[in-house]
């Protein structure tokens, strides 16, 4: 089912091909990921959902260019993923929000615009826009201590919104963050993408995070990382909070915790 | 103004054992000569006298402050505060050597560490070296600095400067170089991620996160560098500088000029750290890391 996606799309733009990754430890080699075939096409919003350990942030360090495949490819863009990272393809969100100390917030979205070099006048328009995206608008001056958890993760993603990169790879953003808060992020998050029309890969535990925000759910196992299940979503690109209650939603939601379940059977 | 009394405290007891220690080290010299003279001092007879002599084993915190301000507010209201016979003087000399040291080896100390944290060969080559350079004493290898130094027609300042240096740059290595690799593992990701390049990692990321560490390791390079002033003057013949003053009154036994001497170097050294101290408070609470 999934090479016949792969065949029927012209360009994916993350497109990875029994992408393999094995860590060498102390105590033997670790198969964070084995055999590993996706492709994510432009405008998609895919979650990826797994116990812990099953290779969701290494899959997302892969597409970064932050780890190296032991076999296997992948492209970004149709380039090599570092090629990818070198022309600031995408936008990285941390699951800490890693802000510096000594900058202020909006400091600390300058960061990465200083980097790429945009124009002062550019940068300082760029700032105040993702701050009122994120409802951080009047915190430029601040710094992160004088802010909450939830509102340090919307500065971090603010800061990966703030440069023109139009992937969005985001590793438990909201993890730690408490249910209303992230439903209210989770529902701007969904504005935004379908505003900007990004393209995201977004790593979640939450099977109603993960239903409510994508059009693809892809499921992943453990020992040695694999994908279990990849799910297409029927639910309109229109989601109100609510949608969580119909039963298409629901019937979606079981579908993945069904995937979840095979994929630990699998393991014992 | 709660830590003033505690500070009192302590300050009165140091003073009143200093002058208890006074007439116990200084008691044998007034028995000596009272048997000579063939009197028997009384109690009270015996302090005056320990608490006055002329060269005392241990002089008391008062002939030490009259000293200290013969050589100083004195000289500033006699209008020679750069008089050979005054501390102010001595101190400047000391000072400046000190101060030249100190940036030298704050300087060649952060380039060291640039090295080590972006070079791997430097890393493993340079750091042992650092570490023997401080095994071997001071006081062996201060005199041959400034002999070599006077052979090649360089003297004054600059040899007393590189000892300085020499003991200065070694906290700044070891500090710098904790401070540079003090960015998380996620932090450098996060700049990878914007393709930032070596320098911008550098200025953006290595060098503010260092901030802490480096101000640690300032303070210790100045109380070395003073430490090294003053070990630089004593073989120089004792011509000028706290050191000096510390060696003529040792040739000579004038306690009292060893004494105030040490005192003035202690207050240097405070007055120094507590400077770069208050630098440190300023640009951390700028910073916003103020902890
Ligand atoms: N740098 C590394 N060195 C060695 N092993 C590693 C390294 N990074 C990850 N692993 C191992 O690879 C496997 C997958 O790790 P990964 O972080 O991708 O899991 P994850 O799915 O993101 O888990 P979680 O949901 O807990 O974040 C784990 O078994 C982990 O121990
Ligand atoms: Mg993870």
């Amino acid at each position: 089912m999934q090479d016949a996606q792969a065949t029927s799309t012209a360009s994916p733009v993350i497109a990875a091909r029994d992408l393999s990754l094995t860590f060498q430890t102390n105590d033997g080699p670790v198969h964070a990921l084995k055999d590993v075939t996706l492709d994510v096409q432009k405008g998609d919003f895919v979650s990826f959902i797994g116990p812990s350990g099953c290779g969701k942030t290494t899959f997302l360090r892969c597409m970064a260019d932050l780890e190296h495949p032991t076999g296997g490819s992948i492209s970004v863009n149709g380039m090599t993923p570092a090629e990818a990272r070198q022309r600031r393809a995408y936008g990285y969100v941390f699951q800490a929000a890693g802000l510096y100390p000594w900058r202020t917030i909006g400091g600390n979205i300058r960061l990465p615009l200083e980097i790429m070099g945009y124009s002062k006048s550019d940068q300082n328009a760029r700032i105040a826009r993702v701050l009122e995206l994120v409802d951080l608008a009047g915190f430029e001056k601040k710094f992160p201590w004088q802010l909450s958890g939830g509102m340090q993760q919307r500065a971090s993603i603010a800061r990966a919104l703030a440069f023109d990169a139009d992937i969005l790879l985001m590793d438990e953003p909201f993890g730690a963050l408490d249910e209303i808060v992230r439903d209210h992020l989770n529902e701007q998050l969904l504005h935004l993408w379908d505003r900007t029309n990004k393209t995201i890969c977004f790593v979640t535990h939450s099977i109603p995070e993960a239903v409510y925000l994508s059009t693809k759910i892809v499921v992943m196992s453990p020992r040695p990382g694999r994908i279990a299940d990849v799910i297409e979503s029927t639910l309109p690109r229109e989601r109100p909070l609510d949608i969580r209650d119909t039963p298409e939603f629901l019937e979606i939601a079981h579908r993945v915790r069904d995937g979840l379940r095979s994929g630990h059977s699998y393991e014992g | 103004m709660r830590n003033v009394v505690p500070v009192l405290t302590v300050v009165a007891t140091l003073i009143a054992l200093w002058y208890a220690g006074a007439v116990a080290l200084n008691a044998p010299w007034a028995y000596d000569k009272a048997a000579r003279a063939e009197v028997t001092l009384t109690f009270p007879e015996l302090v005056a006298d320990t608490w006055s002599q002329e060269k005392p084993k241990l002089p008391a915190p008062h002939q030490v402050a009259t000293e200290i301000w013969n050589t100083t507010g004195a000289m500033i209201a006699s209008g020679r505060p750069f008089s050979k016979r005054s501390l102010i003087y001595h101190s400047w000399i000391t000072f400046s050597s000190t101060a030249l040291g100190f940036l030298l080896g704050t300087a060649l100390g952060t380039l060291l560490a640039i090295g080590i944290v972006y070079n791997r060969t430097m890393d493993m080559s340079v750091m042992p070296w650092v570490i023997a350079s401080q095994t071997i004493p001071i006081l062996a290898i201060a005199p041959m600095i400034i002999v070599v130094l006077n052979a090649v027609g360089i003297s004054g300042l600059l040899p007393k400067a590189m000892i300085s240096m020499y003991l200065s740059f070694f906290p700044v290595v070891v500090g710098m170089v904790k401070g540079l690799r003090s960015p998380s593992q996620m932090q450098l990701d996060q700049m990878r991620t914007w393709n930032a390049s070596r320098s911008q990692t550098f200025w953006k990321l290595r060098l503010p996160s260092s901030m802490p560490y480096f101000f640690t390791s300032l303070k210790i390079a100045m109380a070395a560098s003073l430490v090294g002033a003053i070990v630089g003057e004593l073989p120089t013949g004792a011509v000028a500088g706290l050191g000096a003053r510390l060696l003529a009154g040792s040739y000579y036994g004038q306690t009292i000029q060893i004494w105030s001497a040490l005192i003035m170097a202690a207050t240097l050294a405070a007055v120094l750290v507590g400077l770069i101290g208050l630098i440190q408070r300023i640009t951390l609470r700028r910073m916003g890391m103020a902890a």
